[in-house]
């Protein structure tokens, strides 16, 4: 099975600051790690490897620090990285980020299975999966929480609902984003870490890619990032005391009172 | 401080700290009080290929090198020395054959060793025969094409939960110390059993068992070496395994004494953070310039047995005497920062304590230590 996982390098947002004059992130001295939701889709694609033979690709769009995201998922298991870097890309929205991976998939060349994690820490808009699939015109499948069975032509799997999960079967190629309810990540081997210390990272620039320019970066990104800031804190409110039919009733009088 | 580690050797180091955090100090409190042997760790072990540290890799291991292995021992220490010590021991009873297994022993018994499906242990130690250990009584008579042992061992790390044991009995006892030979034995064989599961006051993850040989008939192909080769095999065992009872130390101190700075910070008195007063601090910086000192030997040992270096007797003594020694100190003292709340179960500390005291007495306890530099001193003055 021929599986390529799509992964994200992400500041470790327990230790997010905001810049209060630019309402940027602040993100030096902040470490950079793969979206925790990634961490599951790399086991998942590793695993389904172990189970049905095959090869696992990871691929990230990102700066060039983004190697290290790389190197350690192939620490984890997988088998070869590719990094899609270009100042040209910089600035994109989901659209363009899920258009520019897409871009590079194809370049890949035939793939059974696409598989991101659900959402990433920093942006948490759960579209670039689903963008990937749309843009390949491939079936997507979101939240899935197992993988049941596998053949050549078809998967079929779990998919998290708020109250129990869906059994759905897809043909395959498809793309599924995963919930951390799918498995247990492994640590990394020693012979995994020395192979991606290792391993010859593939760079596709914008001269590689078959795009549409007008799909990329800055310019291709319909949603601009306008402005980022801390939300003032809520105010006091009022504090109601007694007992319930008293607090009941000095609730109502205050609605009114608010709608006059 | 920088030890100049080479990528790889910071590779270990960083996965084992990793096995450390995540996979063992969440379980440490519960396997010392049950002292259910840790399987699921043992597991994530072998899955990250640290078990492949002290192996050949033409038999599923990555290489045979004390330093890294030293490395894993501390940083898993760390967390814990007990669950670190099911691992260490591993080592002790599988370096006799990769020292000294031939082709067929080594293919037979070292790749599930190497790959963590199973453990081994080591077993030299009986009633009579502690320091010294040449008055072994366990015996192994040859019949035919097999041997049969009779001997009670005790004490042993890992036994009743290995499966590979290599064992050491009297062949010739009119020979003395060139008398005793060593054999691989495995768990099941008939005639060989195991004692009561000791009740150990620390490194309780572990298993300490006895083992009990009774007519047991082992094949003659489970000899390692030759007959009389029994003390060589067990030396040149300690040589490789010592650094790591060291480096098991030096992680109980280490793991001691960051407990204790975080703890010195948090805590209040008179105003202000312990870790304000003259005394606490200058407490810290006894404890922690020790533990350099004490790492400093052990590193330099390891790295002087890795490089073929064969006289290593005395280094590898001081290493081991000075971090066990070390390693009980600083946990004495990081138990007396946290105060009132050291002494209680419910902290920590007190486990530490408890788990570095085995430190100073097994692989040879430290006034045997302390006899072997004495006489290494003594044998280089006389030249």
């Amino acid at each position: 099975m021929n599986i390529i996982v799509c992964i994200k390098q992400v500041p470790e947002t327990t230790e997010v600051r905001i810049n209060p004059e630019t309402n940027t992130l602040i993100r030096e001295g902040v470490k950079s790690i793969i979206n925790p939701f990634d961490v599951y889709a790399i086991e998942e694609g590793v695993r389904l490897k172990e189970r049905f033979g095959g090869k696992v690709t990871i691929v990230t769009m990102g700066p060039p620090q983004a190697d290290a995201a790389l190197r350690e998922a192939i620490s984890l298991g997988a088998d070869e990285g590719i990094l899609v870097c270009d100042r040209a890309f910089a600035g994109s929205d989901t659209w363009a980020t899920s258009y520019t991976l897409s871009g590079a998939i194809k370049k890949i060349g035939a793939f059974d299975l696409i598989i991101c994690g659900k959402q990433a820490s920093d942006g948490d808009t759960a579209q670039v999966g689903p963008g990937i699939s749309t843009h390949l015109n491939i079936p997507q499948v979101t939240y899935v929480k197992k993988v049941e069975d596998a053949s050549e032509k078809s998967m079929r799997v779990e998919r998290l609902m708020e109250e129990g999960y869906e059994i759905i079967e897809t043909p395959l190629p498809a793309l599924l984003t995963v919930v951390k309810e799918i498995n247990e990540p492994r640590l990394p081997s020693l012979k995994g870490m020395m192979k991606a210390k290792s391993a010859k990272i593939i760079i596709w620039g914008q001269k590689d890619l078959d795009l549409d320019v007008q799909n990329i970066g800055l310019c291709g990104s319909p949603t601009q990032v306008v402005k980022i800031f801390t939300p003032p804190q809520r105010s006091g409110g009022q504090m109601l005391s007694g007992e319930i039919p008293e607090i009941v009733e000095k609730l109502v009088s205050a609605i009114k009172d608010e709608l006059h | 401080m920088d030890y100049l580690l080479t990528d790889e050797q910071k590779m270990v180091k960083e996965l084992a700290h990793k096995i450390a955090e995540e996979k063992i100090r969440p379980v440490a409190a519960k396997h010392d009080i049950s002292e259910e042997y840790p399987w699921e760790v043992i597991k994530v072990i072998a899955e990250a290929g640290l078990f492949g540290l002290f192996i050949p890799e033409e038999y599923g291991g990555m290489c045979v090198n004390v330093m890294n292995l030293c490395l894993a021992t501390e940083e898993l220490s760390r967390a814990c020395g007990g669950i670190a010590v099911c691992y260490a021991a591993s080592a002790l009873g599988t370096f006799p054959i990769v020292l000294f297994g031939n082709d067929e022993q080594k293919k037979k018994y070292l790749p599930d060793l190497a790959s963590g499906k199973k453990v081994a242990a080591f077993g030299i130690t009986e009633p009579e025969a502690g320091s010294d250990a040449s008055a072994i009584k366990t015996t192994a008579k040859k019949v035919g094409d097999h041997y049969i042992l009779n001997g009670l061992k005790h004490f042993i790390t890992n036994g009743g939960d290995a499966e590979t044991y290599v064992v050491i009995a009297m062949t010739d006892k009119t020979r003395g110390a060139r008398g005793a030979s060593a054999f691989i034995v495995e768990k099941g064989t008939p005639g060989f059993t195991f004692g009561k599961k000791e009740d150990k006051f620390g490194i309780r993850a572990s298993s300490t068992r006895e083992l009990i040989f009774t007519d047991c008939k082992i094949p003659a192909a489970n000899l390692l070496a030759k007959e009389g080769m029994g003390f060589i095999v067990t030396m040149r065992t300690f040589d490789m395994s010592r650094p790591g009872v060291a480096a098991q130390a030096l992680g109980i101190a280490q793991g001691a004494l960051e407990l204790a700075v975080k703890y010195a910070k948090e805590r209040q008195q008179f105003g202000k953070s312990i870790s304000s007063f003259q005394g606490i601090q200058w407490m810290l910086a006894d404890m922690a310039t020790e533990i350099e000192a004490a790492r400093g030997l052990v590193y330099s040992t390891a790295r002087m047995v890795d490089a073929g270096i064969k006289d290593v007797a005395k280094e590898s003594a001081m290493a081991k005497m000075y971090a066990s020694d070390v390693a009980m100190k600083v946990t004495v003292d990081a138990l007396q920062i946290f105060g009132g709340y050291g002494y209680m179960k419910d902290y920590p500390i007190e486990k530490y304590v408890r788990d570095a005291k085995i430190t100073q007495i097994y692989e040879g306890t430290n006034q045997i230590q302390r006899s072997i530099i004495a006489l290494a001193l003594i044998r280089e003055m006389a030249k």
